[in-house]
């Protein structure tokens, strides 16, 4: 049962997160409030205390209920106004396309919520947080009294994220309500004023956002106790990789940075600090204009991915989907693509029995849940699919695991398994880069962490020495 | 202020467009070929270069429909050679007038067009295969009913193509109309209709355009049918110019219009693409190939520069895209 007698009620004008894990039952929620699934007999909604029949997508449309897709539901190749105003287009149905009405209703919603983009310019020219405010005007354009927004943070900065939040107090100014689905607390504290809490499509309760923590958040979306003993300084003296005042024009400036065996670093900043640009380099995607890489003391010059694999350097990118995976392809397949040489037969073809043992292998080794080693990966939730990607680089034996941004976009209890995963990696020798945003994760999942601010170094610390704020303050004090 | 980053915007779409290049390209060309071969940029030239290359240019506004919807058609030479077997066997039988012989061809282009349109929509499978095999199965059962022969003896109504004459040069004659208003037809369906508007939608991100209610059916009904209509009246302008029906007249010539087409800026992947671009694409080749037979080269190396030309330009495109994308972010450094 995807959702079991869950009650749900959001004022006029309320901002309600909506958390729990995937298949905790939040999809299947949004997806009878917006009339693509109805709900089984017993099931009823209201609306404005009048019962509704919920049975088409229409008839919520109707009622002013508005999603807003993870992926926005845009044409990347219209216009902003024509993006905006399509809705009331289509249900006009009028013959003709008049520009300078849809132009004019644009920018008139547009000033609703005090933004201002240029009606003209085509989506696919804007960035992902421009795009974000198209598709909700586009959802007030169509008359929207309750605005549904699917992990709406998901892909954005947190500069970005913070006139998302100023876009919302818009709509909430303007008596709009607004279901969150977001699972990071800060932004939760930030915009919401109750948090309806799922697990296993039943409803945990519903909380002020000001009476949540962390960690009561985490226990109320799973119902397990996750408690982090912060790692030990590390201790030994192998250095692995070992990097010397690299630089490269307008990303990075004199870099130093060691990493020795079975150590694991954190390297934290802001989005735009040069992170993922410097990992990029030691994996040879985005060579360096001066400065020495090192690995096991011997000086390493990788301007490809094969030649940064060949010195034992693995990349794990933050866009798993859209980098780290062919989508379509059995897990299986997508596991042996960094090692297909090493799973030819005599003949040098393919061998199918070599390819069952390296696939068992590590999806063993990584606890990978599956239906079976032949399904797509887009069918496996984000976590089992972070895992696919992992097992996929650890199949070349590197030395370094470089992981962009581990655990964005997945759940609590799959961040456990991530973070167990990366721990005993750790311990069997492998030097792990954990690139991350959130300094909880640095804190209490790394020895050593690094930060970065415009490009340069700005301190390293052991990371038992940390706490949450002294690090957050240091991340955001340029 | 608004006014100001308006008309910025506008100035960075006409240098940011793949027709401001095409343009460049062909008045380059222009003027190469106007330097070799004075006759070259004559009146009589550049009309014949039209109007033989009419019936390709009108098919070349249906392609472009259905590459907008994101769908692709392979079978429209087909749909054509059977409509033009159709027109030119009831025209000669029963005879008729010129308006009805146009009527014939965009009837059974439709028609062929909505067997393309279900088939796509109700096997969802993906529109090259369909047209792939509909292109075969019409052309085939278009041989065995004929026999696969030539058809001559139009009715003497048929064999005037001048509609107005104007001295002793050519005046405008049927090809050069029936392009016109296809072109302009076109046009006006893609930016001024809510019809147009959808096919790019649809073509665009399909499935946001089904969650905003617009018929995918209705929308590919159209763009199928709208691609078999271009096809038969193409094929009747032909037929009006050549005076004989041949059933490998047309085959054959699909991928040369699908070609100019995509050179124009539609794109395969569906959503962009305009009539502009299409008669820019268009014209560059036909230009190209006017040229070079102007300068007496044989017709072989037509086909070797129509290549380069397509490889060029897609290689252009492609780099361009590459330059955007690889530039990746940039940090303000601390000095």
């Amino acid at each position: 049962m995807a959702l079991d007698s869950v009650d749900f009620e959001i004022e006029k004008g309320e901002v309600h997160c909506l958390v729990g894990e995937n298949g905790s039952g939040k999809s299947t929620l949004i997806k009878i409030i917006s009339g693509i699934h109805s709900p089984d007999p017993g099931g009823e909604i209201y609306v404005d205390g009048r019962r509704i029949s919920h049975q088409k997508s229409s008839n919520s449309v109707r009622e002013g209920i508005q999603v807003i897709y993870q992926d926005l539901s845009l044409f990347p190749n219209l216009t902003v106004a024509e993006n905006i105003a399509i809705s009331s287009r289509v249900e006009a149905r009028s013959r003709l396309m008049k520009w300078e009405e849809t132009e004019e209703e644009a920018m008139k919603t547009m000033e609703k919520i005090g933004v201002s983009l240029d009606p003209g310019r085509e989506v696919s020219d804007l960035s992902i947080a421009e795009r974000q405010v198209v598709a909700i005007c586009r959802a007030i354009n169509a008359k929207a009294r309750l605005v549904i927004m699917d992990e709406p943070t998901a892909s954005l900065s947190k500069k970005e994220v913070q006139s998302l939040i100023r876009v919302i107090n818009e709509l909430q100014n303007r008596e709009i309500s607004t279901i969150f689905v977001s699972h990071k607390l800060d932004e939760i504290m930030a915009v919401a004023q109750r948090v309806t809490v799922l697990r296993d499509g039943k409803k945990v309760g519903v909380f002020d956002a000001s009476e949540l923590t962390q960690q009561k958040l985490s226990f109320l979306m799973t119902g397990k106790e996750f408690e982090y003993t912060k790692l030990p300084p590390y201790l030994g003296d192998v250095v692995v990789l070992e990097v010397r005042k690299l630089s490269r024009r307008d990303n990075y400036k004199e870099i130093d940075l060691k990493v020795h065996k079975g150590e694991i670093v954190s390297i934290t900043g802001l989005m735009g600090s040069g992170r993922t640009e410097f990992a990029l380099s030691l994996f040879g995607m985005n060579p360096p204009d001066k400065g020495e890489i090192f690995v096991d003391g011997k000086k390493i010059n990788p301007v490809s991915a094969v030649d940064a694999m060949r010195a034992g350097i693995a990349y794990v990118p933050e866009d798993r989907l859209q980098h780290g995976l062919v989508m379509e392809q059995p897990v299986s397949k997508n596991i042996v693509l960094t090692v297909l040489k090493r799973i030819l037969s005599r003949i040098r073809l393919l061998s199918k029995v070599k390819e069952r043992t390296e696939v068992k292998r590590w999806v063993e080794e990584l606890s990978i849940k599956i239906p079976s080693v032949d399904a797509p990966v887009n069918t496996l939730s984000g976590g089992n699919q972070q895992r696919v990607v992992i097992a996929k680089w650890l199949a070349i034996n590197p030395k370094v695991l470089i992981l962009d941004s581990p655990t964005v976009g997945i759940d609590v209890a799959a961040k456990d398994s991530i973070y167990k995963i990366i721990r005993e990696l750790a311990a069997k020798g492998i030097s792990i880069i954990m690139i991350t945003d959130e300094a909880e994760e640095a804190i209490y999942h790394s020895n050593t962490t690094y930060i970065m601010s415009a490009g340069r170094i700005i301190g390293r610390y052991n990371s038992s020495e940390l706490t949450e704020k002294e690090l957050y303050e240091k991340i955001n004090e340029v | 202020m608004r006014r100001s980053t308006r008309s910025n915007s506008g100035l960075r779409k006409v240098f940011g467009k793949s027709e401001f290049y095409l343009l460049l390209v062909i008045v380059v060309v222009s003027l190469f070929f106007t330097i070799m071969k004075p006759s070259f940029l004559t009146f009589t030239n550049i009309y014949g270069m039209v109007e033989s290359n009419s019936f390709l240019a009108i098919m070349a506004a249906g392609v472009l429909v259905v590459l907008i919807s994101g769908g692709i058609d392979i079978s429209f030479t087909a749909i054509a050679t059977v409509a033009q077997y159709v027109m030119a066997t009831i025209v000669i039988q029963w005879g008729g007038n010129m308006f009805l012989a146009f009527a014939i061809g965009g009837v059974v282009g439709i028609g062929l067009g909505l067997v393309n349109a279900l088939l796509i929509y109700f096997l969802r499978t993906p529109p090259i295969i369909v047209t792939i095999a509909t292109m075969n199965l019409f052309y085939g059962l278009l041989i065995f009913i004929s026999g696969g022969t030539w058809i001559y003896g139009f009715p003497m109504w048929f064999m005037e193509r001048n509609l107005v004459r104007f001295g002793d040069s050519s005046g405008i004659t049927i090809p050069i109309l029936i392009l016109v208003l296809s072109f302009i037809l076109t046009w006006l369906i893609l930016k001024y209709t809510a019809l147009g508007r959808n096919i790019y939608a649809v073509g665009g991100n399909q499935e946001a355009a089904r969650r905003v209610g617009i018929s995918i059916l209705k929308t590919q009904l159209f763009v199928y049918c709208y691609m078999g209509f271009l096809a038969g009246i193409a094929s009747t302008v032909q037929a009006n110019m050549m005076l004989t029906v041949a059933p490998n007249a047309l085959m054959g010539r699909e991928l040369e219009v699908l070609a100019a087409v995509v050179l124009g800026g539609a794109s395969l992947a569906g959503g962009t693409g305009s009539i502009l671009g299409t008669i820019l694409g268009f014209g560059l080749i036909v230009i190209v190939q006017n040229g070079l037979t102007l300068l007496g080269i044989s017709s072989y190396w037509h086909k070797v520069f129509v290549g380069a030309i397509i490889v060029i330009s897609v290689g252009i495109t492609a780099y361009q895209r590459k330059l955007r994308e690889g530039k990746g972010a940039i940090i303000n450094v601390e000095e």
